[in-house]
């Protein structure tokens, strides 16, 4: 598909300010160097552009918070967490806040990379796998780590072997079935995103290619659908992950089997 | 909606790419036919079928909903939560045609 979308020109920006520095840098540690073309991708791009752009927005938000008086701002930001707190806290429980600023950052830079390819002149780095694996084994390592935090490494490995209330012999046979069940988390957790925008991002063009004007559009609105949908499930099932890694025996029998048969 | 948007695209995409396989050698045109074929019908079933699972969860959502409606925040919860993992699936075998459109691993 290369042919129907043209050279994004922040990327040739980019290439042009750093592409010889990077091509330098790939030379001295010996890694394998483009002939031609871009050195820098245009996913590594948009994802430097969502980090530089949020964190302007924050530092200029930060001098306008206020107790007193909360601008419009604010408060759109401040419900915002809190509905991502409400629903982190109905699958983790009481320890949720703890965990807010991954999961929030998750949201964001999902939310704003899935939305990006319907503007004009950028690309949703969401559409590419590797921002996709990224992000989900982030997830993943952030979600083991944090489940040996709480329960201990020996009291987390355990669950891996032994689900409560299951005979001893099952143990090896568990082992596998969880392992397996905790990598393919990492896969649809990465395919799901990636698949949704590309697909997305793909009808997108094949429309414009074939009608460019008008007809787009109402795939274009469903595309903000889709985004949005996609981010908060990336989010949702960020949490419920977190939920099941860090629940210790107690408050797993509170929240009863909600967290166990999901893939 | 997703699973719609995808018909879309395999309904629209083949015709492109047809005009480049046809350009192609003469015995890859053949493999890469039939792997245009089998991506369009795997993704035909797949949706066909995500839709039925979906609309059966969607159903009975809206019918617990209607007994009993203030549970609605719960079983919407849950709703959105299967839809998700049903859809999933769809997208794998998206991904499966889009490699067979794109990539044609055997027709290399």
């Amino acid at each position: 598909m290369e042919k129907l979308e043209h050279e994004l020109w922040i990327v040739q920006a980019v290439n042009a300010a750093l592409g010889p520095v990077v091509r330098a840098m790939l030379h001295a540690l010996g890694r394998p160097v483009p002939a031609s073309g871009d050195v820098i991708p245009d996913f590594l791009v948009m994802s430097a552009l969502i980090v530089v752009a949020w964190t302007i927005l924050c530092l200029v938000l930060r001098r306008h918070l206020s107790v007193e008086q909360p601008g419009r701002v604010q408060i759109l930001i401040e419900d915002g967490m809190r509905a991502i707190e409400g629903m982190m806290h109905e699958y983790i429980g009481h320890t949720a806040p703890r965990y807010l600023p991954i999961v929030v950052a998750m949201f964001v830079f999902t939310l704003t990379g899935n939305l990006m390819g319907l503007v004009p002149g950028l690309k949703s780095p969401t559409s590419s796998l590797n921002v996709t694996l990224g992000c989900a084994l982030t997830v993943a390592v952030y979600y083991h780590v944090q489940g040996i935090r709480a329960q201990g490494i020996g009291s987390y490995l355990k669950h891996f072997v032994m689900p409560p209330g299951a005979p001893a012999f099952i143990a090896p046979l568990m082992l596998v079935i969880e392992t397996i069940s905790h990598i393919s988390r990492v896969l649809s957790l990465s395919l799901r995103l990636f698949g949704n925008i590309f697909g997305e991002d793909l009808v997108v063009l094949i429309l414009f290619s074939i009608v460019p004007f008008i007809v787009p559009l109402p795939v274009m609105f469903l595309g903000i659908i889709t985004a949005v949908l996609q981010a908060y499930i990336f989010v949702l099932l960020t949490t419920i992950y977190l939920g099941g890694a860090v629940a210790t025996d107690h408050e797993k029998h509170e929240h009863g089997d909600m967290v166990a048969g999901e893939v | 909606m997703a699973v719609t948007m995808m018909v879309v695209a395999v309904g629209l995409i083949s015709p492109l790419h047809a005009q480049e396989a046809a350009a192609a050698a003469a015995g890859r045109v053949e493999i890469i036919r039939w792997s245009i074929i089998t991506a369009g019908f795997a993704l035909a079933i797949a949706a066909a079928f995500g839709a039925l699972g979906q609309s059966r969860a969607i159903a009975s959502a809206v019918e617990g909903i209607a007994r009993n409606p203030s549970a609605a925040g719960e079983i919407r919860g849950n709703l959105i939560l299967g839809l998700v993992l049903i859809e999933s699936l769809v997208i794998y075998v998206l991904l499966i045609s889009l490699i067979l459109f794109f990539v044609s691993p055997f027709g290399k």
